[in-house]
Parts: C-alpha cells; structure tokens; sequence
C-alpha cells in the first residue's frame, strides 16, 4: 500500500495554544481509495487537527500535503478548493434554502447583475444528486428532509469539487440502522473514485465495518496506526488511553428490593404506546433501541416534560400524576438528559450553583441560599464521584464531558431520588470516563437505587443493565434478563424483526 | 522509546510554561472582563476631576445622583428582565402611564390612595407582560415593542391627551418623594439606594436570584432541574414593572405635573445602562451593582461633558463610544482576540 | 404536502387577508360611524395611504434585509432626521451658490451618501467587533441622534426649495413620487433577494451563519453592505419626505425604528434571521398605515391607533405560535 501516492499526508503537524500544545507532531497519511479511521479520546487532538484540515487553524509547524503538492490553507474555502472537505458532525446547512443552494453554498453561479444562474445550479445539482440516489430534488426545502437526506445534501456538497479526501466527523450520530447503510453505501461509492476518507467515530462496530487502517491519537501525539483487519477492540483502546481498560461486567450480588416504579399502559399519541414496566430497587432496567423509537420520550414523560395520553404511573405503589419536572422531583423521580450541555446543565453557572440548583429553595438561612450548606453539598459529592475540578467556582463549561457529568449526576444523587432515570450515561465521553461511569450505576443499584438507564450503544446497556427492554418504533418489544439476552437477539428486537414474527404468530 | 519519554517530557514542561503564562494573561483578561467597567469608571472619574474640580464637590455628586435616580431605579428592574434572557422595550412608555396616572388620582382621590392604585396598575400591565413572555413563551422583543405602543395608547385616552397637573403644587406632601431630602440626601437617591441594595440581595442571595440566573443561562436546563421558568420569568417582569411604578411616583412627585411623553426613549437609554454595565443581552450574567454604575457613568458623562461646557446632546454621542467600547473590550476578553473572528 | 407548508401558506398570505379585513371593516363601520360623507376606499384616500406609508416603508425594506440576515438595525430614525438636515442644510452651502436648481441632486447625493456612511459605520463595527448589531445599533441610535443635535443644536433646520417641492408633489401616471419611490425599492429589493447571489447568501446567513462562513461566504463585508443599504434607505426616506416638508427638527424620526420593525414583523420575517419577504413587509406597511387611516375615519381617537398596533403585534405573534405548536407531542422544556 505504501507505493501508493497518498491522496493526503500530514507531517509533523504541530499546534499550540496559550497553555496547551494541542497537537504535537502529528503525521499520517490517507491512501485514496482508503477509508481510513481517526480515533482518540475527547481531548486527544481529533477537533484541533479537524480544524487545521478545515483551514479554520493554521499549524504553527508541520507540512499538509495534498496529492503530492504541499498546501497551506487560511480559510475553510480554501481548504476545500484544495480538495479537503468536511461532512460535520452538527450539520452544517441552512434549512430554509433549498437543497441546491444548500450545495452550492457560498458558490451559488451568477449571471450579469449578481443574478443568480437557476438553470445552471438546478442542472449541476440534478447530476450530483443523481450520483447519490437520493428521492428528493434540487428545489426542496432542506428543513422538510430527514436528518439522514440532510447528511446526504452534506455529501452531495462534498462531490461539487474534486476531492481528493472526504472527512467524516461522527456521522451516523443520529442515523438510523437503515440510514446508515445508506450512508456506508455512499462511502463505498466514494472509495471505488478513489477519494481517500478519514472517519472519524466512537462506535467500534462501524470502525470495524468499513474502514481499512486506524490512526491512534493522544494527548494531542500521533500514537500509530493499525491495519484494521489485523487489530482488535483492546488494542485499539490501550493505544487511546494508554493503559487497559476493564470492560467486564461487574455481577450484581445485592438482592432487589420492592417494586419502585410501576408503569402501565402509558401512551404519547405519535412517540410510543402501551409502555409497561416495573423497576425494582437495587435494579438497573436498561432501554436499548433506536434513536427515535421512544425511550428518551418516556423518560421525559415520567420526569414531567411530556403529558401522557393515557396510561398509569405508579410510584412506591401508589398512582401519581406528574405535570413538571418540579413534581416529579418532588415525588422522587431524577432525570439526567440525554443533551448534557443542552438540558443538563447551565454551562455559564459554577460547579456548586449547577449541583444544587434543584433544591435551591431549601438551602436557605432566612432569606438568602445558605452557602455552607451548598458547599458542604459539593464537596460530599465530589468525594463520592471523583469530580476533578479546582473548586466550585469552576464554571461547568470548563470541565470535560466526563466531569459534568459527573456534575449532572451529582445534581440528581444529592436529591435523594427514587428512581434515576440517566438518559445516555456516557455520550461524547472519552473510553477512560465511561467505564467509571458504568462502575458509578451499578454502585447506585447496590447501594439500593432504582435505575433506569437509556443507551444507544450495546455493550453499555449489557454491561449495566439487570433486565434490558428493548424499543422498536414506540413500542416495547421483548423484555430480557441477564440470563435470556444475548446480542443477537437483541439487535432482532430493536430493529422490528421479532415484531413481524410476533403478529405472524 | 527513550526518544518517546523524551518528546513527552518537553511537552509536557512546555505545557506548564505555556499554562503559566496563559494563566496569567487569563487573569489579566479576566480582570478586566469582570471590572473593566469599574476601573473605566474610576479612569473617567479622575480624568473629569482633573479637568474640573467642581465635578466631584459633593453637592455635584449628589446631584448627578438625584437626576440618575429615575433612570437608575428602572434599570434595577430591567436588569432582572435581562437577565433572565429577556428584554424589556415597555419601560420608558409604562413610566409614562405611571407618572400621568399617579398624578391624575392624585387630585381625585388623594395621593395616599393614588400611589398604591398606581402601583397596582403598573403591576397589573407588568403581569401581562410577564404572562405574555413567561407563560406564553411569546418573543420579548416583540411582546414589549407592542406593549410600548399599548401603553403610549393607553396614557393618550387616559390623560385625553392633556398635560397632566396637579392642582394645588404649594399645599401637598406627595412631593417628598421627588424633592424631599432627609439628613441632607434627596429622597430620590434615598430611594435609589435602598432598591439597588435589596434588589442585589435578592439577586446575589436569594434562592430566586439564583433561579434568574439559570433560567437565563440556559432556560431548558433550568426547567430540567425544576425550576418552574415561567414564574421565574414572570417574576421578573414584575420587578421590573415595579421599579418602572417607583420611577413614575419619583418623577411626578419631582415635577408635580407631567406630559404624556414624559418616559419616551428611556427604554433604550435603560438598557444603555445595563449594558454598559455587562449585562449580556443573551441573559445570565449581570449584576445589580454593576448595572448602579452603569447608570452612574451615564449621568457623570453628562455631568462631566456639561461642566467642560458642552451640550447636553454631546453626551448622546459620548455613550454611544463608550457602549461600543465596553461591550467590545468585554467580549474581547472573553474570546481572547481583540478583533472578531468574522472574515 | 410536506408538514409547515400549510402554516407557512398561511403565514404569507396572512397580512394580505388581514389588508382585505382591516378594508371591509372600515369601509362598513366607515358607513355608520364616520363623520365625513367620503367613502373610505375612495381612490385619493388609498393613494395618499400609499403615499404616506412610503417614509416607514422605504426603511422596512431595508430592515427586512438586515433581519433576515440576522442582525437588527435601531439607529435608522437618528440616520433618517441626519439625511434630513444634509438635504435641507447643504442646498443653502455657499460652495453651491452658482448651481442653481442643480444644487438639488447634489444634495440628494449628500443626504445619500450620509446614510450609506452612517450605515457602513454600523456595518463596520460589527464585523470587526462581532459586538451584537442590537448593541451596536443601539448605541449608534444614541450616537447619531447626537450628531443631529450637534448640527444645528435644538434648532430646526429648514429650507424650502420649490423646485424640489414641485417635484415632490408631482404624480406622474398618478402616483405620488413617494409612493412610486417605495414600490420601486419594494421591487427592487426583492429582485435583490429573490433572484441574486447577494440576497441567497443573505438567507444562508440569517439561517445559519457558521454553515455560510465554512461555504466561504464573506459574512462580514455582506453584512456590512446591508446595513449600508438600509442606511442609504433611511437616508432616501428622509429625502422623499423633506423634499416636501422643508424642515427638520432634531428630534424627527424618533422611533422610527419601532414602527419599522413593527412592520416587518407583521410582515412575518422570523426575528431570528433566515426567513422573511420583502413583499409581506409591503403588506405590513400598508395594514399598519391602513389601521392609522381607517381608525381616524371612523372617528377613534388618535391615542387609540397606538393601542391597537400594540395589541395586533402581540396578537400576531400569539397567532403565529398557536399555529406552529405541536399539541401534546411538544416537550414542556
């Protein structure tokens, strides 16, 4: 492979900001034709090295060549003129426009007076399109697509110019199963032309699936690269965080307590229906399903964000109706949400005010928040979780992705729920934070907590979990136990296949 | 391998160096973000005093402070709206409605019912709005640019569209709250003072202070850890109708006549002065004291640009410098880079 | 059809069947209550509406511009009564004495100009500070109504050239000169958004402005140029309306701002940048200037146009978020 000319090769690329050499001679190169992986914890250096890629930063040291022809780029125009082109991880469109002038963006022909050229944009656009196999046309509002046909007018975008390298960025975040075939269809396509790839993801499974060689970095230091074909899960992860990583699943021996939340009937006209369960004490119930087959629905329901249509909530035995979050947490119900920076926190606010902002109303000495106790509050919840923050002054929006978390979760123990409902314990978190965060629900469930834990990810829901309920399009499929689930029928539940063999029967 | 340990050993004393200096450069930033207002205040101050020693005798102060004192006490109020992630255009118009009202039942039923008749009108025109924008979730911009029109209207039938006067100016006790003083200071200021401490408190202290500043941070955040938004929202306009209610007795009793235009322009002068105080537009951050000074360097610019002899409409342009300035440096800070990132 | 689109229908054709609502009601109410025998759609009564809504219509065009762009322009009344003295005041400049009536475009050209600077100042500002426009404009709204009473002090400037009133007054095929002034930046500035690379890239930008700055769109020096166009509108305003009046005071075009946002809000540009017609802030000018006149003529009192402006605005905006609620599938957050 190494006769190859590269499509892209990085050399000793070096970037540093005040406080931080974020990236520290990094060098690599993309054969075209390649799909080729880029793996690293959060803080690793993928988001700066993207960055210099983009032409948003540009490398103090180190040489980018493109094709064989050094490049320097000061724009991210320019970086795509060169034949580098981003398909982002938050989309990058204007969803009023329409799909053409979404992919001609910033190049939009013109004619005299500054017009611009309809014929010629729909045509160009039309024959992109094509290529794609997509079912929507040029003059379609992008806002009425589907989050995948919207990733698709992105890679559309991506084929106006020559590429010479394509760089994925976390893009089956929010696709479905059958999307994402899509989309590694595209990349296939896109492969056969011999463009070179770098994908950049979390999901071991997909890196497995569609890429050819892996590139390992950390602490902002190139730290190898592997043939996917002859490498494995652990020695990818050793090479990211630098050490082994425990993935086995810690047994549950503490004995389940009464029946703490009970859940019959309860339906959300459109986002899922006739939900039932139980969650014991001393257990963790994991959801496992698709995005969008209605389990963070049904959390929000529960903690008061949504009213049901119809159904029944009990709690400790007892039926209660929950209309905001404020009476849910009033009858002891936690949720910690999916959305971390959008919905967990107040990044603006400090570590302690974020902690306690749910029981503020009780802090108080006479009229005013009673600070030692909020501090005493933090500190107690500091200990127990491992935060690592200088202090509660810390604004929350300084902290990595596993801290506020642990923030988050912190905010919600400190309540004294319940049941805790955590909402995706560990998206955008690094390998290392997952595990101890895994470790932290199952000491929950020992020490007598109901859980309720919402996942997208297999392995993290079989690693928590007592019994997993598996969702498929609003409705609970199959509940499993320890003993009954195993991955294969797991995948045949949330994806509907035991759906159809269900009604047959 | 040694080369390895090597490489990392440089890094990572780099790192250290780097973190350092950044550290500091931080603080200075910091510093600055957090009290560059103050120390331009400060700058300002003894520049003026320098040009003029008349500026700062104290019968000077105290007068830049008594004529601040309207537009200060409706910006304690606007300060709580801003904070929240809200704003509040309807002001100026409502200290209209407030001061023609007040003043109107004033010789109708007395003042000592006509102030808290007043008050409770206000109020009431604050609960809309707050009702509006908090429980109906409807656009603040929107929502008090079409109660400043509402209320102009709603000033014009009340008064019929006549010069509001008090009948006997010599004979009635309502005009303390304007030109009354005790120990010396104006009761204006008196008043000024009192609200800007026990609105910081409830600000900086309270449970519900705090919940202001989280439903503006992040308002779905907030509502995700129980705060009930729309009260908090609705609270805040209730503040803020209240200072404007304050602003209007103050004004009526200091003139004891009024037109109907009297508050008209004052909600962006208002905001000028939170602004200029830091409060950021996109809510949750502020501070009742900084927005005090922002009110003060308001009412010294003027002060100071008439005692070097100029006219009162120089300060229009003054503020203008100054608010770009301080928003600009305040930002500047926080990004770390003097010019924007904008190509 | 795809969901949004009857909403959205609705949306844009709304302020028109408002029009036709607010013209039957004053029409009939017109028939029982107003004090004159005129008729209220009579035809000199519609185009001297027109006439008179072109001083705050010639801004909203701009204004619908730089909002769909996603900025905000409140500087436009100081930049409006700024364009007015220059207009007025450089006619009598001694440097211009031997031109005759050819001082007349000459100092149209200056009150021009003025705009097109005072909004470059605004433009520039943001794209360099990336202070936030409301702030900008704000204080710029402050700044230059300083620069107005600087000019002449509280003093009203005035100057009546009749040649130019003359020209004011004219109706060529009709129309007043204002109102062909506003129909013809009407049409202009939605060929500009409708059918130019300037005006795509103006919506891209409002909508999502990260995404055009990584197409590579220029987004400092094109909101800089919008905000000269609205300058230059203010400015042509001022021009279209002192050209007949003759004087200004100091504090002429005093929220002016207001009522022009009020109308491109009506007109169902989204606040937020990225969605809005120039075409429905035209039908946002006339319904406003349509309540002013058919209020009057069924005899309301003036003070009462305001509350009723008020209420519309805050009912709109109520209206328009009934219609995009989701029911109970909507997350209470």
């Amino acid at each position: 492979m190494s006769d190859a000319t590269p499509a892209l090769r990085l050399d000793g690329i070096v970037k540093t900001f005040p406080g931080v050499r974020a990236l520290d001679g990094v060098s690599f190169s993309v054969l075209p034709g390649e799909v080729h992986a880029l793996m690293g914890e959060n803080g690793a250096g993928k988001s700066t090295l993207m960055k210099v890629l983009g032409g948003i930063y540009q490398p103090d040291e180190g040489q980018i060549t493109v094709s064989e022809v050094p490049v320097v780029m000061r724009s991210p125009l320019e970086a795509k003129a060169k034949g580098i082109v981003f398909i982002h991880q938050e989309l990058s469109l204007a969803t009023e426009l329409s799909v053409a002038e979404n992919i001609y963006l910033g190049e939009l022909p013109r004619k005299s007076f500054g017009r611009v050229d309809w014929a010629t944009l729909n045509a160009r656009t039309n024959e992109i399109l094509s290529r794609l196999k997509v079912g929507f046309g040029p003059g379609d509002r992008v806002g009425d697509l589907s989050i995948a046909n919207q990733q698709m007018v992105e890679i559309a975008r991506a084929l106006t110019v020559d590429a010479k390298a394509v760089i994925f960025d976390e893009p089956t975040a929010s696709l479905t199963d059958a999307e994402k075939v899509v989309l590694f269809d595209v990349i296939a396509d896109l492969k056969k032309d011999g463009v070179g790839i770098i994908y950049i993801s979390h999901r071991m499974e997909e890196i497995f699936r569609i890429t050819d060689r892996i590139s390992v970095l950390r602490d902002g230091q190139y730290r190898g690269t592997l043939e996917t074909a002859k490498t494995n899960e652990e020695e990818i992860t050793q090479l990211m965080i630098g050490r082994k990583l425990d993935l086995s699943r810690s047994e549950a021996t503490h004995a389940l307590g009464d029946v703490a939340l009970e859940v019959r009937g309860l339906t959300v006209k459109g986002l899922y229906e006739d939900v039932s369960f139980e969650v014991r004490k001393g257990e963790v119930l994991g959801f496992y399903g698709l995005v969008g087959a209605g389990r963070t629905e049904i959390a929000e329901t529960l903690f008061g964000l949504r009213e049901p249509s119809a159904g029944t909530i009990h709690l400790n035995g007892e039926e209660v109706r929950i209309h905001s979050p404020a009476d849910a947490i009033a009858r002891g119900i936690s949720l910690v949400p999916e959305d971390r920076k959008g919905q967990g926190l107040v990044l603006g606010m400090n570590c302690r005010d974020n902690m306690t902002l749910p029981q503020v109303d009780d802090l108080t000495a006479g009229p005013f928040v009673a600070d030692g106790a909020e501090i005493a509050i933090f500190d107690q919840y500091r200990d127990r979780l491992d935060i690592r923050t200088p202090g509660w002054k810390q604004q929350v929006g300084n902290l990595s992705g596993g801290n506020q978390q642990k923030i988050v979760i912190g905010k919600w123990l400190s309540m004294h729920p319940d049941v805790l409902i955590v909402d995706e314990p560990t998206r955008g978190i690094d390998v290392g934070s997952k595990s101890e965060i895994h470790n932290l629900i199952r000491a929950l469930a020992a020490q007598g907590y109901a859980v309720i834990v919402i996942s997208s990810e297999m392995p993290e829901v079989l690693r928590v979990s007592d019994r997993i309920v598996a969702m498929y399009s609003g409705r609970i499929m199959r509940t499993f136990t320890a003993e009954t689930v195993t991955e294969d029928n797991l995948i045949q539940a949330i994806s509907g296949i035991a759906a159809s063999a269900e009604t047959a029967a | 391998m040694s080369e390895t340990t090597d490489t990392g050993g440089t890094r990572a004393q780099g790192a250290r160096e780097g973190r350092m200096s950044g550290l500091s450069k931080e603080k200075i930033g910091g510093i600055l973000a957090r009290q560059g207002i103050l120390v331009a205040f400060v700058l300002f101050m003894v520049g003026f005093a320098l040009a003029n020693q008349r500026f700062i005798a104290p019968d000077n102060v105290l007068g830049v402070i008594r004529s601040s004192a309207i537009l200060g006490v409706m910006a304690l109020g606007v300060t709580f709206v801003v904070i929240s992630g809200n704003l509040d255009l309807s002001v100026g118009s409502m200290m209209s409605f407030s001061t023609i009202v007040v003043l109107d039942l004033h010789d109708q039923i007395g003042p000592a019912l006509a102030i808290p008749a007043m008050f409770g009108l206000t109020l009431l025109i604050g609960a809309v709005i707050g009702f509006l924008v908090g429980y109906l979730r409807l656009n603040s911009l929107i929502v008090t640019l079409g109660m400043l029109s509402a209320i102009h209207g709603l000033t014009l039938t009340w008064s019929g569209g006549q010069n509001m006067d008090i009948a006997d100016k010599e004979g009635t006790w309502f005009s303390v709250f304007g030109q009354g003083s005790v120990l010396g200071i104006p009761v204006p200021i008196l008043i000024f003072a009192g609200l800007a401490v026990v609105l910081g408190l409830i600000l900086a202290k309270t449970p519900f202070g705090r919940k202001v500043y989280a439903v503006g941070g992040n308002g779905v955040a907030a509502t995700f850890s129980g705060v009930r938004r729309a009260r908090v929202v609705f609270m805040c306009y209730l503040a803020s109708s209240f200072c404007v209610a304050t602003a209007g007795l103050i004004q009526a009793s200091r003139s004891l006549g009024s037109q109907n235009t009297v508050g008209q322009g004052m909600e962006l002068e208002v905001l000028a002065a939170v602004i200029l105080g830091g409060a950021s537009l996109l809510g949750g951050s502020g501070t009742i004291f900084k927005t005090v000074i922002g009110v003060l360097i308001l009412g010294f610019i003027k002060n100071g640009l008439l005692l070097v002899g100029l006219q009162f409409y120089v300060q229009y342009t003054v503020t203008w410098v100054i608010i770009i300035l301080a928003v600009w440096l305040d930002i500047a800070a926080k990004r770390g880079r003097l010019w924007s990132p904008i190509a | 059809m795809a969901p949004g689109t009857l909403s959205g229908l609705l949306q844009k054709g709304a302020i028109w069947g408002f029009i036709v609502l607010e013209l039957i009601f004053f029409s009939v109410a017109g028939e029982f209550l107003s004090l004159s025998d005129k008729a209220f759609m009579d035809l000199d009564n519609m185009l001297l509406l027109l006439k008179q809504s072109a001083p705050i219509g010639i801004i909203a065009m701009g204004m619908t511009i730089v909002m769909i762009n996603g900025n905000i322009d409140l500087s436009v009344g100081a930049t409006f009564a700024l364009a007015a003295i220059v207009l007025l005041d450089s006619m009598t400049w001694p440097i211009f004495a031997g031109l005759g009536d050819g001082v007349i475009p000459v100092a149209m050209a200056l009150a021009l100009l003025t705009g097109i600077v005072l909004g470059a100042i605004n433009g520039f500002i943001v794209w360099k500070t990336g202070v936030d426009a409301f702030i900008v404009t704000l204080g710029a709204m402050l700044g230059y109504r300083g620069l107005v009473f600087m000019y002449n002090g509280e003093q009203p400037t005035s100057h009546l050239n009749w040649t130019l009133v003359d020209l004011a007054e004219a109706q060529p095929l009709g129309l007043h000169v204002a109102t062909w002034a506003l129909l013809i930046v009407t049409v202009l500035a939605w060929l500009v958004m409708t059918r130019t690379v300037h005006g795509r890239n103006a919506y891209a930008i409002g909508d999502n402005r990260e995404a055009a700055v990584n197409a590579g769109i220029r987004v400092g020096p094109h909101m800089m140029l919008n905000f000269m166009g609205i300058g230059f509108l203010a400015a042509l305003s001022a021009v279209v309306f002192y050209s007949e009046s003759g004087s200004v005071n100091p504090n002429d075009g005093e929220l002016y701002e207001l009522w022009v946002i009020t109308a491109v809000v009506l007109g169902g540009t989204k606040l937020t940048g990225g969605a809005g017609s120039v075409i429905s802030t035209l039908g946002g000018v006339i319904a406003i200037q349509l309540l002013r006149k058919g209020l009057g003529h069924i005899g309301a009192d003036t003070e009462t146009v305001n509350l009723v402006i008020g209420l519309i605005l805050i009912a709109v905006l109520f209206l328009d978020r009934q219609l995009n609620i989701k029911g109970k599938e909507a997350l209470k957050a």
